[in-house]
């Protein structure tokens, strides 16, 4: 594309099917403790 | 939903349904105010009309084809398909504890939301019996999950370190026999550490947060000793020497500014220039009248020390150097999924808090506030319908999140910042949403500039 350039592979939706397993870190237990910072969490499914 | 902004030289489109992210040319991104979705097959000609004086219709027409184009490829103006995850958003297992260990501490932090360690209901220390009744009712209500957490916190959690010790190698003890694995953390000032605890330490945690603000001046201003003294100059080589002998494992050096260093880039810099190179630096919760809360009146000023940050840091990447800050670390590609992303930290739900005393709080920042008392490991008590009203404060029952562009990167913001200074648990604290979108701004900025220097470098 000549105007539009895409950096991500932009497939939230598709995270949706297959997510919720719970494998991941507690957000708050990662660094934050005062403020929620979800976005910067691993997946960690196997 | 889009986000388009511009920042740093770029135009930036988020499409927050799909997580998209696009850089477009400066007529991309004005079109992109005539036009939205359903779109017909040609370019409306009212936005053509509107745009003829400044760019080429021709071009305007293949500029519009491309939006189309990645609208049907469900990465631009995307629909919403997450409110019906919303309603399956039920109690969920138990797998993180905030440990409160010890409700006393070493210092006397300016800024501590413990009311400088006791949390306003008095210093003592978590006995080890009461950590290994935390320890079964951890796994008791941990379902099918398999990793579970314990966040030794305080306070200060190095002054009970006997019971830290015996609580861990209870939990280690009964790891093959349950088929589950003990994630350990600890969140500690620093004061107590020497070289037996550092090898403990880095033997047996798999993050630690290790508390300092940044230049000396600034630390010994809101940590000082209980005598006055600063204690910068106690903890740094202790820091120094322990993150040295960490290895590959996790930690941060986390600092809190204030509205007194505005300019916490500075400070940033300052604990990169010591030798760490993972930082989180944090804006103090407080409430207004506190003479160092951070309030509408400084917002402008810390939105642009944000900027400040982000291009120092993506200069400083340009000469060989890296580090990572904890508020600007966000991978676009493989982050959370879109389920954990609605249900945001979970607390109250899959984490909770609990005090030497035994008592059980949704996190650590509700612990002492009335009426959020969920039970006790004394007498077995535990409020699931407390933890029902958790589970169900996501993001699609936070009104005002629902229509917010960064819903699904703060997950609808910190619910005991909501009540404690917007007044309810689904209601947003309006100074921490605004900065929070512009961390995001920022963090979505610089990976769009390590797009383009990439680019730039390989044609």
């Amino acid at each position: 594309m000549k105007h539009i350039k895409t950096i991500n592979k932009a497939q939230l939706a598709a995270t949706a099917k297959k997510g919720g397993c719970g494998k991941c870190q507690a957000s708050c237990q990662s660094a934050c403790k005062t403020s929620c910072t979800v976005a910067n969490q691993k997946c960690e499914r196997d | 939903m889009i986000h388009k902004y511009q920042l740093n030289g770029f135009n930036i489109v988020l499409d927050v349904n799909s997580g998209g992210v696009h850089l477009v040319d400066e007529m991309t991104y004005a079109l992109l105010d005539y036009i939205a979705p359903p779109f017909a097959a040609e370019c409306p000609a009212q936005a053509l009309a509107a745009l003829a004086d400044t760019y080429d219709i021709e071009e305007l027409k293949a500029c519009y084809s491309e939006i189309v184009e990645l609208s049907e490829a469900g990465v631009l103006f995307s629909e919403d398909t997450f409110t019906q995850y919303s309603a399956v958003s039920v109690p969920s297992p138990i797998k993180a504890l905030c440990l409160h260990v010890s409700h006393d501490c070493n210092l006397r932090c300016a800024y501590c939301f413990a009311a400088t360690g006791d949390f306003g209901v008095g210093r003592k220390l978590m006995d080890a019996e009461m950590g290994k009744k935390a320890i079964d009712f951890l796994v008791a209500n941990s379902g099918d999950r398999v990793n579970l957490e314990v966040d030794f916190f305080g306070g200060e959690p190095l002054m009970s370190w006997n019971a830290v010790k015996e609580i861990v190698a209870y939990a280690r003890s009964m790891e093959k026999q349950i088929g589950k694995r003990f994630r350990f953390t600890m969140t500690t000032n620093g004061m107590l550490l020497d070289d037996e605890k550092i090898e403990y330490l880095n033997e047996e945690m798999s993050n630690v947060v290790l508390s300092i603000d940044g230049r000396k001046e600034v630390h010994d201003k809101m940590r000082p000793c209980p005598n006055g003294t600063g204690s910068y100059d106690h903890i740094l080589p202790k820091f120094r020497k322990m993150v040295s002998l960490r290895g590959t494992k996790d930690y941060y050096v986390r600092g809190t500014f204030t509205k007194y260093n505005l300019d916490f880039s500075e400070d940033v810099f300052h604990l990169y220039e010591q030798g760490f190179d993972q930082i989180s630096v944090e804006p103090v919760v407080a409430a207004a009248d506190m003479p160092y809360a951070l309030t509408e009146a400084e917002l402008s000023a810390i939105a642009a020390e944000y900027e400040t940050l982000a291009n120092r840091m993506l200069e400083n990447e340009k000469k060989g150097g890296k580090f990572n800050f904890f508020h600007f670390s966000i991978d676009l590609n493989n982050g959370p999924c879109a389920i954990k992303r609605l249900r945001g930290c979970g607390c109250g739900n899959d984490y909770v808090a609990i005090t030497p005393e035994g008592d059980i709080y949704p996190c650590h920042q509700f612990v002492g506030v009335e009426g959020y008392r969920m039970g006790s490991l004394v007498d077995g008590s535990f409020d699931t319908e407390m933890k029902a009203k958790f589970a169900a404060a996501h993001v699609g029952n936070k009104p005002e999140c629902r229509e917010c562009w960064a819903k699904f990167y703060c997950s609808g913001g910190c619910n005991a910042n909501n009540y404690l200074y917007a007044g309810d648990i689904l209601k947003p604290y309006g100074i921490s949403c605004k900065l929070q979108q512009k961390r995001l701004e920022c963090a979505i900025m610089m990976q769009a500039a390590r797009f383009a220097a990439k680019e730039s470098e390989e044609a």
